[in-house]
């Protein structure tokens, strides 16, 4: 197989890679997953002694 | 479970303190460099205060000590909060941080004397270079440690763009670096001609992509919704933005070879892949703005938030001139002038500059269990400061950039060029002038954040932060 042909082929395998990714995020099926994902940054707020800087944070969590 | 564990914060705390130190001293060497621009003379005579040996410590100052020190610190930080588990990795924690510093320094020393490999961002030479290799296996196993010891089912996203940069960076660092040495202060490059610059520009334009961009991208993922009290506008939406990015990145470093002799075709893919990268950086930038969607009035009240949603729209920017300038025909005109220095500082000073700043002052509080920052006004006073400076900086440079390209290509109708290159430097003189004036803004405004940061730090005790248990 020659180079140019190979790299088309992985240019393609890496489109239909990606297409299937966008697919996946918007298809629902990883949304209560990302859901708690996206709230892990408040993850430590309720424990924190010393750090209540900003009491709406709090809110935020589901 | 005996006694509970705490987070290994002050590691975050070192590193912290030293993002403010390495910023004025990689800052204060821009600025004399800047101002050497104007007035020559300010060399002394000295072949250790020249520019070609002052300008590699300013990028390695700025990039890796200031830039450095706090993805050391906003990673080690993160990677803790989100897996809710103590930094893995015992002595070599202490290591990463007493090796880095010991590299800068090491930097500091060589880089006046003339020892450089002299390759850009990488000039260091190779027994340095295994030092660095050295930290930054020590951070990957510090890292991927923690995320391994994590005891929450997910990977956050911003410990995702964390774990592609430290992977890249040892990917790039190594494969660059490779050369025969010949003596404890000299080296060759490995790779022949072209091939070394195509090696160097795969290195320089990911260092970018993954040390300036992706890491910072990373920390942007986490202290901006943290700031903000609410989650990123679109968790999916930043996932796909990893994936592109990080994908795509990899194929642009031979924009910075456009009409030298590598290969035609290989300047084309640069070029396009450059065009391409617009998309996941646009995606990323919408993303942190738009988390503030419905909470806009805080950015009225919260400048450490301004600094981190000003910072975004500087990187909007920079990787909108980024692509443009990539185009072969714009390329023709703004290579080799001073519109590459003006977009690398959009880059620099306006998105890691600012949202450095920001961080610093989102993270220090919260390391010394203090409520806030010792003055909030003061951090306002900064943000002026520094945002003045950055627009000061770019829009010179813009016009001083675009002037040379166009003197440059002048040409009479016998053909002969229609300015001397001396002429198209004098004409340099009043957009330096503005140059050095933002520079000496950006960096007084250091000096306010010093203060602030003394006077926030000083004579505290932190507390031990414990791991909260059974989640």
């Amino acid at each position: 197989m020659d180079i140019p042909l190979l790299w088309g082929i992985i240019t393609l395998l890496l489109t239909v890679a990606f297409v299937i990714l966008v697919i996946w995020a918007w298809s629902g099926k990883p949304k209560k997953g990302f859901e708690e994902a996206a709230n892990l940054p408040f993850a430590d707020e309720a424990e924190q002694r010393n750090d209540e800087t900003r009491p709406e944070n709090k809110e935020t969590k589901p | 479970m005996d006694a509970q564990p705490t987070y290994n914060d002050t590691v975050v705390r070192q590193f912290t303190i030293m993002t403010v130190v390495w910023g004025i001293v990689g800052m204060l060497v821009g600025v004399i460099i800047a101002a050497q621009m104007i007035w020559p003379a300010l060399n002394f005579e000295t072949a250790w205060l020249t520019f070609g040996r002052l300008r590699p410590l300013h990028t390695n100052a700025v990039i890796f000590a200031f830039g450095g020190s706090v993805l050391f610190a906003a990673s080690y930080y993160i990677v803790q909060r989100t897996c809710q588990a103590p930094l893995f990795g015992g002595p070599l924690i202490a290591f990463t941080f007493w090796g880095w510093q010991l590299v800068i320094v090491l930097a500091a020393i060589t880089l006046p004397l003339g020892l450089t490999s002299s390759k850009e961002y990488a000039e260091l030479e190779w027994p340095i270079d295994i030092l660095i290799t050295l930290v930054w296996v020590s951070y990957a196993i510090v890292f991927f440690g923690t995320i391994v010891k994590r005891r929450q089912k997910h990977i956050y996203v911003a410990n995702w763009f964390f774990g592609a940069y430290i992977i890249t960076i040892a990917v790039l660092h190594i494969g660059n670096s490779a050369a025969l040495p010949v003596s404890m202060t000299k080296s060759y490059s490995a790779y022949p001609g072209a091939i070394d610059a195509m090696v160097q520009w795969w290195y320089g334009h990911n260092a970018v992509g993954f040390f300036l961009t992706a890491a910072f991208l990373g920390i942007m993922y986490y202290v901006i919704p943290k700031q903000a009290g609410r989650p990123v506008f679109s968790y999916r939406l930043s996932v796909v933005h990893f994936w592109a990015l990080v994908s795509i990145y990899m194929w642009a470093g031979p924009h910075h070879l456009l009409y030298t002799s590598l290969p035609n075709w290989t300047q084309s893919i640069g070029m396009v892949f450059s065009l391409i990268l617009l998309a996941p950086s646009w995606g990323g930038m919408i993303n942190g703005i738009m988390t503030l969607s419905g909470a806009w009035h805080k950015l009225r009240t919260d400048p450490v938030l301004r600094f981190l949603i000003v910072s975004l729209s500087f990187y909007g920017m920079s990787t909108f001139e980024g692509p443009m300038m990539s185009v072969k025909t714009v390329n023709a005109l703004s290579h080799y002038t001073d519109w590459t220095i003006g977009h690398v500082h959009s880059g620099a000073l306006g998105w890691v500059g600012l949202i450095t700043i920001g961080t610093v002052y989102a993270l220090l509080p919260r390391l010394f269990g203090k409520p806030q920052m010792y003055s909030n006004k003061l951090v306002e006073v900064h943000f002026w400061m520094a945002t003045i400076g950055v627009v000061l900086y770019i829009a010179s440079m813009w016009i001083a950039g675009i002037m040379q390209g166009l003197m440059w290509r002048a040409v009479n109708d016998d053909g002969t060029l229609t300015y001397s290159f001396v002429q198209s430097l004098e004409a340099m003189y009043p957009f330096y002038t503005v140059r050095l004036l933002g520079g000496v803004l950006y960096l007084s405004g250091m000096f306010v954040m010093a203060y602030n940061v003394w006077k926030t730090v000083a004579g505290v005790k932190p507390s031990p932060v414990p791991v909260p248990q059974a989640a």
